[in-house]
C-alpha cells in the first residue's frame, strides 16, 4: 500500500483507541456484561437440567470457552473486540481467545514450537501466577490452620 | 421478577468488572497480557480473604465469568485440598478446581487451530 506520511497518521489515528473512554467504557461495560449474563443463563439452564452447583459452573465456563474459540476460529472475536476492549478480554472469553488465538496464528510455524508453544504466549503467564499465587494462599491457609486448632 | 433481577446483576457486576479493565487498558500502560494476570491473582487474594463467594452469591455469572472469578475458583480449590489434604493440598487445588476451563480452553483452541486457517489480519489494515 502505498501511501504519504500523513494519511498515515491519519490512518493510525482513526485506528488507535486513544483515551476516548466515553466510548470505550461504556462499550466494554456493555459487551461484558452480556457475556456474563450469558454465563448466569447457562448456570440456570445446567442447574435445571439436575447438575450440581460446582458441575454446573465448570460446564458453563466449557461452554463460553467453547463459543469463544469458535468465534475466534471464525474471526468473528477479534472484530468484536475491536469495539469492546476489555468487555472481550476479561471474561473467561478472553483467556480462552488468548490461547486459541496465536496457536492458530503460529501453525504455520509448526505444530510443536508454533501452535503447541504459542498457545501459551498469554494464557501461560496467567497460569503461572495464578497458580503460585494460590499455591502461596494454601501453605498460609494451611499454616493458620495449624494454630487455629 | 426474580429472576430478572438476578440477569441484571448479572450484567452489572460483570459489566463493572470489565469497565474498570477497559479503564487500566486506557489510563494506565497495562497490557491486554498484566489485565489478565491481575484479574487472575487479585481473584485469588479476594478469594481467599473471603470476600468473592459472597459476591458470587449475589451476581451468579457476574462475578464467576470475569477471570477474578477464575483466580477465586483457585484459591476454593486450594483450601478444599488443604483440608482434605493438608500442606499438598497446596500444590493440588488450583488445578483441581480449574481443570475443566483449561483443559477446554486447550483442548478447543488445538481443535480449533487445526480446522480453522490463520485469519487475513494482515491484508486488513
Amino acid at each position: 500500500m502505498n501511501i504519504s506520511n500523513e494519511e498515515y497518521g491519519e490512518l493510525a489515528k482513526k485506528r488507535s483507541h486513544g483515551s476516548k473512554l466515553y466510548k470505550t467504557v461504556p462499550m466494554a461495560f456493555l459487551v461484558g456484561g452480556l457475556i456474563c449474563t450469558l454465563g448466569e443463563v447457562l448456570l440456570n439452564v445446567y442447574g435445571m437440567i439436575g447438575l450440581n452447583k460446582d458441575d454446573a459452573g465448570a460446564l458453563a465456563s466449557m461452554t463460553l470457552v467453547f463459543l469463544s474459540i469458535l468465534f475466534t476460529g471464525l474471526e468473528w472475536y477479534d472484530r468484536i473486540a475491536q469495539h469492546a476492549g476489555a468487555g472481550t478480554l476479561v471474561p473467561i472469553t478472553g483467556f480462552a481467545n488468548a490461547v486459541a488465538s496465536p496457536a492458530l496464528d503460529f501453525k504455520s510455524e509448526g505444530y510443536v514450537l508454533g501452535l503447541g508453544a504459542k498457545m501459551f504466549v498469554i494464557a501461560g503467564p496467567v497460569i503461572v501466577y495464578g497458580i503460585s499465587a494460590s499455591v502461596v494462599y494454601g501453605i498460609i491457609y494451611y499454616i493458620v490452620g495449624l494454630f487455629m486448632k | 421478577m426474580d429472576m430478572f433481577l438476578e440477569y441484571l446483576w448479572a450484567f452489572l457486576i460483570g459489566g463493572a468488572f470489565c469497565a474498570v479493565g477497559q479503564l487500566l487498558i486506557d489510563l494506565t500502560k497495562l497490557t491486554p497480557a498484566r489485565i489478565l494476570v491481575s484479574y487472575v491473582v487479585a481473584g485469588v487474594i479476594l478469594g481467599a480473604v473471603g470476600v468473592y463467594e459472597p459476591l458470587i452469591e449475589f451476581a451468579g455469572g457476574g462475578a464467576t465469568v470475569p477471570l477474578t472469578g477464575f483466580g477465586s475458583l483457585l484459591a476454593k480449590g486450594v483450601r478444599e485440598a488443604v483440608d482434605e489434604h493438608g500442606l499438598i493440598g497446596a500444590f493440588m487445588g488450583g488445578f483441581t478446581s480449574s481443570a475443566a476451563g483449561i483443559s477446554a480452553a486447550i483442548f478447543f483452541g488445538l481443535l480449533a487451530a487445526l480446522c480453522f486457517k490463520s485469519g487475513s489480519k494482515i491484508n486488513e489494515t
